[in-house]
């Protein structure tokens, strides 16, 4: 291609960050997606090359900017909750959670949830962060050239979906945890079938390990490869398994300890570099593995609860605590986070008068911070690393433009 | 087969329904997602659902690919890549699009002002899949629809040919009586 036509074909695409002018030599521009199959998504990047080696790199994004902003001040707080699901849609469960705790403190309602409730929805919370944990792993397979654990990893997510359909009637959109409840009980068995599904499941993630992590194939393409260190984490904003895999023990529901997680027993895994140093790409994955195993373990305590404590009785209504009319009052402002699979998702409300609309609602995604530090860690690598340096950010389009 | 033919035996059929039929149990798909269809549609390519029974597998590039599933929300920024992916997709091409966002706008219609309401704005869809999202069996369903369509199709008066000729048509030109196309093409 011509110098003249190479430079009309960038200028007729969307704006470019670097200019052809301020090129060295040898360097050109490459054009990454938003069609690509490994950008999860519609992820424009930038990337500046020099031969294989990319020196430079610059994600745009905006492609599936979908208003959720505008939607949440136009419309009541339990009106917003499906446009909550469709942030994140790999975690609809965590999104909806986080979003009507977030609601319950500005209602003051927070103390007046039902035990069994909040049981409930920590077992479906952890369960949909098991199931997104897999599609991430699966998917960074296919990345990196493994196809059969996608497929495996699918197989067994498909089993969650069911569960949660039974639960909630959808297969990925949930719309199950109301403001101040739930949208109905677990239905009857569930407990049962569930508990066959947990001990189905831990023989599963014992393959994950032998099929992919310990591949030969897939620790020479991801040990050593985007190493980030914990304080550019830090001062990035980095959260969740991209934080905790640069080795700071960091988890919000630990942290923050919200809902009914402080009387759970659950470790938090980091990165140790076990097969190259701590934070680089094996190591994300690597957490984002062992946490499947903490939220089995932590499914296996709520279930025991909910069929001791808190056990199902005939009178119990999900829906009590759910206000009939949803009002804030006053001038009130709050920022409320929890963890979801990718990390802190944040929702901050700002109310003036006695509403059920709120003034402003800003979102604080989690793969938003995650992936801007990716200049930071893709500089000087090949281009078939950024690839894997991508995926292993595990971002959700919906969730990072919001 | 064997018993109706015999060892080297041989098959009459007509070209239409030679091409057709090779043209509709090899659909190849743009492997291209935008929003939370596109985890659906996943679902739909892998082990729970395997599309590949029908032949349906997924490709990387536009230029390999005859279906191009739209499978989420259409925005204004994405709106123009689309139809450019579209424009480098070759003859015949179909369109399928997955879910109420890419039908009409879905949930967004009201205050998404950054929404394409309807991917039928930009480029002609052939086959519409409700549902938000639609589970992976709608998804197969719309392949179904899809491979119906084809079926009925002719080489005498391909799609691009009959589309010219209904805009002639419209306009009050004369239509040559040999590309009339016959009733049974129309899809709609």
């Amino acid at each position: 291609m011509s110098s003249t036509l190479y430079k009309n074909y960038l200028l007729q695409s969307e704006p470019n960050k670097f200019s052809l002018d301020n090129l060295k030599d040898g360097e050109m521009i490459v054009n990454m997606g938003p069609q690509h199959p490994s950008t999860h998504g519609v992820l424009r990047l930038e990337v500046v090359t020099d031969g294989e080696i990319v020196t430079d790199v610059a994600p745009h994004i905006g492609y599936l900017h979908r208003c959720f902003e505008k939607h949440a001040e136009h419309m009541a707080y339990n009106q917003t909750i499906p446009y909550v699901d469709r942030m994140d849609y790999l975690a609809a469960m965590n999104s909806e959670h986080v979003w009507c705790m977030g609601v319950e403190k500005l209602l003051g309602t927070t103390n007046q949830i039902p035990k069994r409730v909040e049981y409930i929805r920590v077992l479906v919370t952890e369960l949909n962060r098991i199931a997104s944990h897999f599609v991430a792993i699966g998917t960074y397979g296919i990345d990196i050239g493994a196809f059969t654990p996608f497929l495996w990893m699918l197989r067994d997510r498909e089993h969650i979906q069911r569960l949660l359909e039974w639960v909630s009637g959808a297969r990925m959109l949930y719309n199950y945890i109301w403001v101040g409840g739930l949208y109905y009980d677990l239905p009857i068995g569930f407990e049962k079938r569930c508990q066959e599904f947990i001990d189905y499941l831990q023989p599963k993630l014992d393959e994950i390990d032998t099929v992919l992590l310990e591949n030969k194939i897939f620790i020479d393409r991801t040990a050593n490869v985007g190493i980030l260190p914990m304080d550019v984490a830090i001062n990035y904003g980095c959260s969740g398994p991209m934080l905790r895999g640069s080795g700071l023990k960091y988890d919000l529901r630990r942290v923050d300890g919200y809902s009914v997680y402080p009387e759970l027993e659950f470790d938090i895994p980091t990165g140790t570099g076990l097969v190259g140093s701590v934070g680089d790409c094996w190591d994300r994955n690597y957490v984002r593995a062992l946490e499947c195993r903490e939220s089995v373990k932590i499914i296996q305590q709520c279930l025991d609860r909910l069929q001791g404590d808190y056990k199902r009785t005939p009178d119990f209504d999900p829906q009590a605590a759910c206000p009939k009319k949803l009002r804030t009052t006053g001038t009130q402002e709050l920022y409320f986070r929890a963890e979801t699979p990718r990390g802190e998702l944040g929702y901050f409300f700002r109310t003036t008068d006695r509403s059920d609309v709120p003034f402003r609602c800003k979102g604080r995604s989690p793969c938003f911070s995650n992936l801007s530090v990716l200049h930071e860690i893709a500089k000087g690598c090949m281009v078939a690393d950024l690839i894997a340096i991508v995926g292993s950010v595990d971002i959700v389009l919906g969730e990072l433009d919001r | 087969m064997e018993a109706k033919t015999g060892e080297g035996g041989v098959v009459i059929t007509k070209l239409d329904d030679l091409l057709n039929w090779a043209r509709l149990t090899s659909l190849f798909p743009m492997g291209f997602g935008l929003a939370c269809c596109a985890i659906e549609m996943m679902g739909a390519y892998a082990s729970g659902y395997d599309m590949d029974r029908f032949g349906i597998i997924p490709r990387a590039s536009p230029r390999q690919s005859d279906v191009m599933i739209v499978a989420g929300t259409v925005t204004f920024k994405m709106a123009d890549r689309i139809r450019r992916l579209y424009e480098q997709m070759p003859e015949p091409r179909y369109v399928i699009s997955m879910g109420s966002c890419s039908n009409c706008g879905g949930p967004y219609w009201e205050h998404g002002y950054h929404v394409v309401k309807g991917v039928d704005r930009i480029i002609p869809v052939d086959v519409y899949v409700p549902g938000c999202p639609p589970r992976p069996e709608a998804l197969i369903g719309g392949f179904l629809q899809l491979q119906e369509i084809i079926r009925k199709e002719t080489i005498r008066a391909p799609r691009a040919v009959q589309e010219i000729m209904a805009k002639r048509a419209q306009q009050g030109q004369p239509v040559a009586d040999a590309d009339k196309a016959p009733a049974a093409i129309h899809h709609s």
